[in-house]
């Protein structure tokens, strides 16, 4: 059997993919951490696959503004990842490192960007090293592409994307626990079908 | 006066005094069509081109722009709509990403493949707010056949 569509996904499977989640979600939270330069820890990471409409109200509603990035992934698999970050996690990212908060997303000045794509950046190269780490693959990403819109506008495009095989999305839930609060994010995987197959074979994993 | 939804890959129709709105389309493609002597309004969401590229057979005709346009061009005649006297409105079709690749020029695709069928079936496009890098969210108010499109960074339209 071949996988064709997300929603053959069985539990093993998502298991896979969610101890993935965890050593990526573990990555990040050390990587966060040297950052910002606090301590950060992480509660345990849900993986599920959601309806697109579902992810959306996830994330608070289809015109609930956030920070999307994208990242491509080549090399052994390819796909790509979003990566979702809500108002309050860059702002509390901003005001531990710089002591402010981002007042409005859709108006952040330089530093704030760049700060913030670098957050990305450290956040996918994470997700990106566990499966790495996991099954020996050599896996390449591109530099992540960054914009602050409708959460609606920005899960369209893996929805495209996932629409030519199901209507679903794999959706990784992560806690980060910063100082004294916890923040939540989200990262969205968008794998080629083929390239499933790839990574769960390389397990051992039967498909 | 009612607010009518129209989801990702779904359509609705309406009569004035309601109004349908969908939310923060991306590189999905918003099609309005409006009967202005009957007053009716349709609304079509589509994700996807053509059916005919679909990999794994058609399971939803309304994600794409060909069988979305067709069903939704019959529902309004069911409910009284002429053809003859449809004009269209379109939003939408934004790329997201500027990364260049066939996917992420999929807001362009749609809206070529949009403005090809409703060409085909003679119908005119009056006005259009498509394309750049920002989501839209649409209202088309049946009584008036005006289009409101409202994003996060820009000024609230109506054309």
């Amino acid at each position: 059997m071949s996988i064709r569509n997300v929603e053959q996904l069985q539990d093993m499977h998502l298991d896979v993919l969610k101890e993935i989640g965890n050593i990526g979600s573990g990555n990040a939270a050390s990587a966060l951490a040297e950052l910002i330069q606090c301590d950060t820890d992480i509660t345990v990471p849900t993986v599920r696959m959601l309806d697109f409409s579902e992810a959306v109200n996830f994330l608070g509603g289809p015109e609930n503004v956030a920070i999307g990035m994208l990242v491509g992934i080549r090399g052994d698999i390819t796909g790509m990842m979003l990566y979702v970050l809500q108002h309050s996690f860059a702002s509390k990212m901003t005001s531990t490192l710089f002591g402010s908060e981002i007042e409005d997303l859709t108006n952040m000045n330089e530093m704030e960007t760049s700060f913030i794509s670098e957050v990305g950046n450290i956040m996918a190269a994470s997700y990106v090293n566990a499966i790495s780490q996991l099954t020996g693959m050599m896996i390449d990403i591109s530099v992540p592409n960054m914009t602050v819109d409708m959460v609606g506008a920005i899960l369209s495009v893996p929805a495209v994307e996932f629409a030519q095989v199901g209507n679903k999305v794999l959706f990784i839930d992560d806690g980060f626990v910063i100082g004294d609060g916890e923040i939540k994010s989200n990262m969205i995987l968008v794998p080629e079908m083929q390239s499933l197959e790839t990574l769960f074979t390389r397990l051992g994993v039967s498909v | 006066m009612a607010n009518v939804t129209v989801g990702i890959a779904d359509l609705n129709v309406v009569k004035a005094p309601d109004t349908l709105v969908t939310y923060a389309l991306g590189s999905c493609v918003g099609i309005c069509l409006y009967d202005p002597e009957k007053k009716i309004a349709g609304m079509a969401h589509i994700m996807l081109p053509l059916s005919k590229e679909a990999v794994q057979g058609v399971d939803n005709k309304r994600r794409y722009a060909d069988t979305g346009i067709m069903e939704l061009i019959q529902d309004m005649s069911l409910q009284g709509a002429s053809t003859t006297r449809l004009v269209a409105k379109i939003a939408g079709g934004a790329q997201m990403f500027s990364v260049n690749s066939a996917v992420f020029n999929i807001g362009e695709r749609n809206v070529a493949a949009v403005k090809k069928i409703l060409s085909a079936y003679r119908i005119r496009i009056v006005a259009e707010e498509t394309g750049e890098n920002f989501g839209r969210t649409v209202f088309f108010h049946a009584d008036t056949g005006m289009m409101e499109v409202r994003a996060a960074t820009r000024e609230t339209k109506f054309v």
